[in-house]
């Protein structure tokens, strides 16, 4: 591979000082179950206002459990419970008076496998906008380009936009998901695993997006892949079967960890 | 290699290819014959008078004018009635009570109701309709029909909308999406094609019924379209003009048979064309 996003696997990020940070979302004594299964334990984690938080840790260890609770996604099913706290800018979400529709227009998510909706590309993007705007045709096409530029992706379907979702490639979906995604105006974007159905090149897109993105979005994002949380993120929390055993500046995390299995986890003991 | 052992296998494969490829044929060979005779026999008394004459009376000439058309309301009536039924239920199954106990019973007895023998439902509505008013009607061999209609809707709709992956509806709902909208601007968009294909196939299975039609919409030997009186209907035309000993009667029987396997056809056909997986939305 020759380009240089993958040949570096070196931390790039200063040192941040997270008690000058203010916590967009606090997860506080997080319990979680799937059925009679605790499959988190006391989870304790912040995510940082406009800074990136990456999760990693091997399968089944429940960091995207973990977040699928940020935005109750885990509500849509049966059987599954969280005890604890989450405070979105204060307020608990895990609260029963807790909006669903509301909180998830203010929290978005990108999945592992690119899901557009089965509509043209252009109402991908302004099928999400018309749910809690109403905007005059002019404005809503303005909206929909710059979701689409934000995403990167506006250059390659601006002749198209008629086209179906589902004609895209794979990784022009993930983009036209996160067009969808950020032409609602959330406050924090969840990505779980972006780009694991994606090829290298693909990859490298949505990393250099996340990168811009977390100007104006608070960012947590699940991968399997270490160099890329070493790469995006400000922020690196290792979980390993249900705990949260590390949380801390990117660079501590992958050069210094303080726990052991951490350690043991980045330099590819076990995972 | 042990060449006896594959010399064996293959001739073993060979004598199990030429048994099923027989078995095939068998049964093809009927099918191709019954389509040969109706074709021959219908196709020879097919002529405009059919679709323009009422039914004759024995020994005259005439056509299948009001079975046709009484055919077209019933048929018709009964879908407007049994797809909303149907796809509400089976909306309710594979979207707000997956989960749910009900959902399970109410798929069980819907199971029973699609194979329920189509005379039983002839007679219910026989019962609980013709017997209280007093007289056959095309309505009540309309709601007969929408009887059958709702069992195969149900279960199309409950399938095709399973089948739309959870990682849609996560999506939808990850914007922020309201259920009920999720439902009806994602999922059904994602499971038209096969839910219309349901619709079609039950269009398709009670425009050849004629037992639950026979108890309820009677027959009518001349022009009516007023859903209060006894209707027409080309499978109980086809009935009772096959029996008789009346040459016109017989050919018209084969005519309309004729009419309805084509119809029957041509909707098999657009259901195919339908489900065909496509790139487009």
């Amino acid at each position: 591979m020759s380009m240089a996003t993958f040949t570096v696997p070196a931390v790039a990020h200063s040192a941040v000082d997270p008690t000058a940070l203010e916590a967009k979302i606090a997860v506080r004594n997080l319990d979680f179950f799937y059925g009679d299964h605790r499959a988190l334990k006391s989870i304790n984690v912040s995510l940082y206002d406009r800074k990136v938080t990456a999760f990693i840790g091997p399968s089944g260890c429940g960091k995207s459990t973990l977040l699928r609770i940020l935005n109750r996604m885990y509500d849509l099913y049966p059987n599954q419970r969280a005890a604890g706290e989450v405070l979105f800018d204060g307020e608990d979400i895990l609260s029963p008076a807790q909006d669903l529709n509301l909180l998830r227009a203010r929290i978005g998510m990108v999945f592992q496998k690119p899901t557009p909706f089965p509509m043209t590309i252009y109402e991908n993007i302004a099928f999400g906008i018309r749910l809690y705007e109403k905007l005059p045709k002019s404005e809503l096409d303005d909206r929909v380009q710059h979701a689409l530029a934000r995403a990167a992706l506006w250059d390659e379907v601006k002749a198209k936009l008629n086209a179906s979702g589902l004609s895209l490639s794979g990784g022009q979906q993930q983009r036209l998901c996160i067009a969808r995604t950020v032409a609602v105006r959330p406050e924090v974007i969840l990505f779980d695993e972006p780009c694991s159905a994606l090829d290298p090149i693909s990859t490298a897109k949505i990393e250099e997006l996340i990168n811009e993105l977390k100007e104006d979005y608070t960012i947590a994002i699940v991968t399997h892949n270490m160099q890329q949380a070493a790469r995006v993120s400000d922020f690196t929390a290792f979980m390993y079967l249900g705990e949260l055993v590390e949380f801390g500046d990117t660079t501590k995390i992958f050069t210094s960890p303080n726990d052991r299995r951490t350690q043991d986890y980045i330099t590819g003991r076990f995972g | 290699m042990n060449h006896a052992l594959y010399s064996c296998r293959r001739q073993k494969n060979r004598l199990v290819v030429s048994l099923s490829v027989a078995a095939t044929l068998f049964g093809l060979a009927w099918l191709v014959l019954i389509l040969g005779v109706l074709l021959w026999k219908g196709f020879s008394g097919l002529s405009l008078a059919v679709f323009t004459q009422m039914t004759p009376p024995p020994g005259a000439a005439g056509g299948l004018l009001n079975p046709i058309v009484g055919s077209l309301i019933m048929t018709g009536l009964a879908v407007l009635i049994g797809t909303p039924l149907g796809i509400l239920a089976g909306t309710y199954m594979a979207e707000y009570g997956r989960y749910d106990r009900l959902t399970s019973v109410v798929r069980f007895i819907n199971d029973i109701l699609l194979s329920a023998p189509s005379i039983v439902i002839g007679l219910f509505i026989y019962e609980v309709m013709v017997a209280r008013m007093g007289h056959f009607s095309g309505f009540a061999g309309a709601i007969a029909l929408s009887v059958i209609v709702v069992p195969v809707v149900v279960r199309t709709t409950e399938d095709m909308l399973t089948l739309v992956p959870d990682t849609l509806r996560e999506a939808g709902a990850s914007i922020g999406l309201p259920r009920a909208m999720m439902i009806t601007k994602v999922a059904y968009r994602a499971a038209r094609a096969g839910m219309v294909t349901g619709v079609l196939l039950a269009v398709a299975r009670i425009s050849g019924e004629t037992a639950p039609l026979l108890f309820t919409a009677l027959n009518n030997q001349f022009w009516s379209a007023d859903l209060n009186t006894p209707m027409a209907s080309l499978p109980v035309v086809i009935f009772q003009f096959a029996l008789s000993p009346y040459q016109e009667w017989q050919q018209l029987a084969w005519t309309g048979a004729l009419i309805i396997t084509l119809a029957v056809l041509a909707l098999s056909i657009v259901a195919r064309a339908l489900a065909a997986p496509r790139k487009s939305s």
